[in-house]
């Protein structure tokens, strides 16, 4: 009866530093194997359209909506999700009110970290533009943008 | 103190109800109504997937009476064969697979018998979509003071004015979610809410189950908004339910588009107003009319009424009011709890009207406010007497001179005839909203909430209050330690557990920290009597005393208590809304500036400004916070909100057309505390999470006023409305 089509499909890839194998279904959207079969629950789905950010994680090294990547796309390349960043770096965002209900939060922080990463797209883009990517029903963003903004300070005079 | 659970949050530790490990699971789902009314006739299970695999819960399956049981039982758990607005819950499926009972969700067809259904809520029915009581009246309501008729004969100025307001879907980011299992005899449900005892409630008549049998348990909650005050019911029955049929775990988690189309929304509003002043702007009379679409079914819709009614003079001395609510059954999903619980409609309408006043005495809109703006020893429209010694003229100052809004005002009146097609305007609202639960409200609450010392000294906060983001666990702690003297580290906030935790009223009603948090306060003064230790000991006394007490009674538990008891004083008619309606009131001013585009007829807001007596600010990041996520849902309802309707249904129920403002499309939003304590509140706290949102609005449309010179009535004002308004000129 089968024609293939729903044949699992065998892939290789890098997991927050560590290789992973695993078995997928070709329907099956990365976000869902994070979280559902590698446990990985710190990528939350929000609308599972691309529209709110709070799945985003790093594919090879940029920021995407891990509800919109099928997952046998990340074959042979490198994902790294929230439970990679060091709690160390959270400081800022802690002190200045970045998360409330926190639903958003790890999508906000992927983002924010992307962009302390990324100085040069500060000389052509503020804060606030680039966090446009993630959606926040809480704190109106200041507390989210003041965040990121005490870390840029504290990381440059570090 | 920093967030307690900031941290797991920030590093995507924390586990919401669809993060819970789980094994052995069934994933629900939910068969919804493709009418807004009509006798099922059929319900058709096409092929496509081995319905043998599947768990199937109908009504019949209903082991109590099939409502979801709140304030009436009117709302069915499962349509019972008729249904009355798009989307209604018919059957419960179940299947170890998420895919296939997604599925199957698409191989049911529910076949209904179309009758004609009400959706406009603004005009009285025809015979034919009369549907409760004589004339689909859920609610009728007054307020009465003087003698409005006359003192609107003889006002030397009368002006009217309508204002509409539409649905807003609360979005907060984590969907509706539930867990239910059984653990032995008891049904556990596990999930995010903000009323544990509210789903206990439900549940125990649907299900025929006693306390004791219901165990519910929240898990960190993704935003509410009360979104998640009432909902969360229907939710954990329909889990319960199939998790009852099975006998296995079952999990039902709303995606985004079923939240969005399915779940309660805020009350479309419709409020006119006939306001009697004199030629220097003093207010003579006031009538008004609220009413409201409150859907199919009652959910809270009588409490949003009142709180809308109660506000919708605003924060004016006025001698004659009459108000009249009504809210409309139709055939809507039901409209629910949403933050401001419709005080925020009430607002829109009075705080745009002060400036249509001002706008036909050709007066500053600021001034109008001035003269008119209740002072202590005056009555509100209930005739609740205010004397709290809130400077309110001293709110509305600040926030002018925060924003510079008199030079900015000067500004725009040279820059915008200079300019092709941008027009600026700066506007401002000042309002009020009633902390806690209505009237006798609280009475009836009759909250309770323990504080355990535990043999090792260390304290734990028992109480039913839940964290949504809003920052009730920080709090909290903050409350006990300061209370006891403890290090916050020593104290801790159990898990809302309706088995461990007693009922400490619903989290809602801006009335946690002021309310619940006074028992906090309370409770810990009972710890340190039964420890027996003086009140205000030293931390390290009373840590020792515990310890003491507990050598002392070994295998005994030692809780301080407290209930809820109203502070004196507070007296209120029900019958006849006269009297206190709230023991304390907050008070605000918002100033907005927005800059029209008259080529694509986008409003941007530039500039806000937020000044707010809340109180003692007990936590200054997270009073910031819960400020300005409040106006920035104030911000897009009256911008961007807009759910589109076609037969009853809504048709935009995805991110991608139903807009919440990004980062980009919010300035930063600029917020003061000016505090005046409130004694019976925790350390002098009012409520604080709904009155930003309240005011928000209406600041906005004003600055659209004076940049357009057009009187907006009706939100969102959204480009399309915007180019008709300024198109057809004044309406």
């Amino acid at each position: 009866m089968s024609d293939g089509r729903d044949d699992p499909i065998r892939i290789s890839f890098t997991l927050n530093g560590e290789p992973t194998t695993v078995e997928v279904s070709p329907s099956e959207r990365l976000l869902d194997l994070l979280r559902y079969r590698l446990g990985l629950t710190g990528t939350k789905e929000g609308c599972a359209e691309g529209e709110c950010g709070a799945c985003t994680v790093y594919l090879d090294g940029l920021p995407v909506d891990s509800c919109l990547v099928p997952a046998y796309q990340v074959r042979g390349r490198l994902v790294e999700t929230i439970e990679s960043l060091d709690p160390e770096g959270m400081a800022h965002y802690h002190a200045r009110g970045t998360t409330q209900c926190g639903a958003c939060t790890p999508g906000v922080v992927m983002t924010a970290e992307w962009i302390l990463r990324h100085r040069d797209r500060l000389e052509t883009h503020t804060v606030r533009e680039l966090m446009a990517g993630n959606l926040c029903r809480c704190t109106g963003y200041d507390g989210i943008i003041e965040g990121i903004e005490g870390a840029l300070e504290d990381r440059e005079a570090g | 103190m920093l967030r307690r659970e900031g941290l797991s949050k920030l590093t995507g530790r924390e586990r919401y109800v669809d993060d819970l490990p789980l094994e052995d699971f069934l994933w629900g789902a939910t068969v919804r109504s493709p009418a807004a009314r009509g006798r099922i006739s059929d319900i058709i299970f096409g092929d496509g997937v081995d319905w043998s695999e599947f768990v199937i819960v109908d009504h019949t399956d209903i082991p109590g009476r099939n409502a979801v049981y709140l304030m009436e039982y009117d709302q069915p758990a499962l349509a019972p064969g008729y249904v009355r607005h798009v989307h209604e819950p018919v059957l419960l499926l179940a299947h170890p697979s998420r895919e296939m009972a997604r599925r199957a969700l698409r191989e049911v067809q529910v076949i209904v018998d179309v009758d004609p259904p009400a959706l406009d809520f603004r005009t009285l029915p025809g015979p034919d979509l009369i549907q409760y009581g004589e004339n689909n009246v859920l609610k009728r309501l007054s307020i009465q003071k003087g003698d409005v008729e006359r003192a609107l004969g003889e006002s030397p100025i009368v002006v009217e004015g309508v204002y509409e307001t539409g649905a807003q879907e609360h979005v907060y980011l984590e969907t509706q979610g539930m867990l239910a299992y059984l653990d032995g005899e008891v049904l556990v449900i596990k999930g995010s809410m903000q009323c544990p005892y509210y789903v206990v409630k439900a549940l125990k008549p649907a299900l025929n189950r006693s306390e004791e049998e219901i165990q519910v348990i929240q898990t960190p909650t993704g935003g509410g908004f009360g979104g998640k005050e009432e909902f969360p019911s229907m939710v954990a029955l329909h889990a319960g339910l199939l998790a009852l049929k099975s006998r296995m775990p079952v999990k039902l988690i709303y995606d985004r588009t079923e939240d969005m189309v399915a779940t309660t929304k805020r009350h479309p509003s419709q409020v006119r107003h006939r306001t009697g002043v004199d030629e220097n702007g003093r207010l003579i009379a006031q009538e008004i009319e609220v009413v409201m679409d409150g859907g199919a079914y009652l959910t809270l819709t009588p409490v949003v009424l009142s709180r809308a009614i109660i506000h919708a003079a605003g924060l004016y001395h006025c001698d004659n009011v009459s108000i009249l609510g009504r809210a409309m059954f139709t055939n809507s999903v039901p409209y629910g709890a949403f933050r401001g619980f419709g005080n925020p409609q009430a607002h829109f309408a009075v705080e745009r009207h002060m400036d249509v006043i001002a706008d036909r005495l050709r007066m500053d809109p600021v001034e109008l406010r001035r003269i008119n703006m209740i002072r202590d020893g005056q009555t509100t429209a209930t005739g609740q007497v205010i004397s709290d010694g809130v400077d309110r003229l001293q709110i509305v100052d600040r926030a002018l001179a925060l924003s510079d809004y008199e030079r900015r005002r000067r500004e725009h009146w040279v820059r915008n005839p200079e300019h092709r097609y941008l027009r600026r305007g700066i506007g401002m609202a000042a309002f009020y909203h009633g902390a806690g639960f209505t009237g006798s409200g609280e009475v009836m609450l009759d909250s309770r909430l323990h504080v355990e010392g535990n043999p090792d000294g260390k304290v734990q906060v028992l109480c039913a209050s839940t964290e949504m983001g809003q920052g009730q666990v920080t709090i909290f702690t903050q409350l006990a330690s300061d209370r006891l003297g403890y290090d916050p580290a020593e104290i801790s906030i159990a898990e809302p557990d309706t088995h461990r935790v007693p009922d400490s009223g619903p989290t809602v009603g801006s009335r946690t920290a002021m309310v619940v948090g006074r028992l906090v306060e309370r409770a810990c003064d009972d710890l340190c009597r039964k420890a027996g230790v003086e009140i205000g000991a030293p931390g390290a006394l009373v840590k020792e005393a515990i310890i003491a007490w507990h050598s002392a009674h070994p295998g005994e538990r030692l809780l301080g208590k407290a209930r809820y008891e109203p502070p004196p004083g507070i007296e209120w008619d029900e019958e006849n809304y006269v009297g206190d309606a709230y023991g304390a009131f907050g008070w605000a001013a918002h100033v907005a500036e927005v800059e029209v585009d008259l080529r694509t007829y986008d409003v941007r807001v530039l500039d806000f400004v937020s000044v707010q007596d809340v109180g003692t600010v007990l936590n200054e990041t997270l009073a910031r916070g819960q400020v300005q996520g409040g106006v920035a849902q104030g911000i897009s309802w009256a911008l961007l909100e807009e759910c589109v309707w076609k037969d009853g249904a809504m048709e935009n129920g995805q991110l991608t057309n139903y807009i919440i403002p990004t980062s980009g499309d919010l300035p930063p939003i600029r917020v003061e505390f000016v505090e005046f304590p409130y004694e019976h509140g925790a350390q002098g706290a009012k409520g604080i999470g709904e009155l930003p949102l309240v005011g928000a609005a209406p600041a906005v449309l004003n600055a659209v006023a004076a940049a357009t010179g057009r009187q907006p009535t009706e939100i969102p004002l959204t480009p399309e409305r915007l180019m008709a308004l300024l198109a057809n000129g004044d309406r």
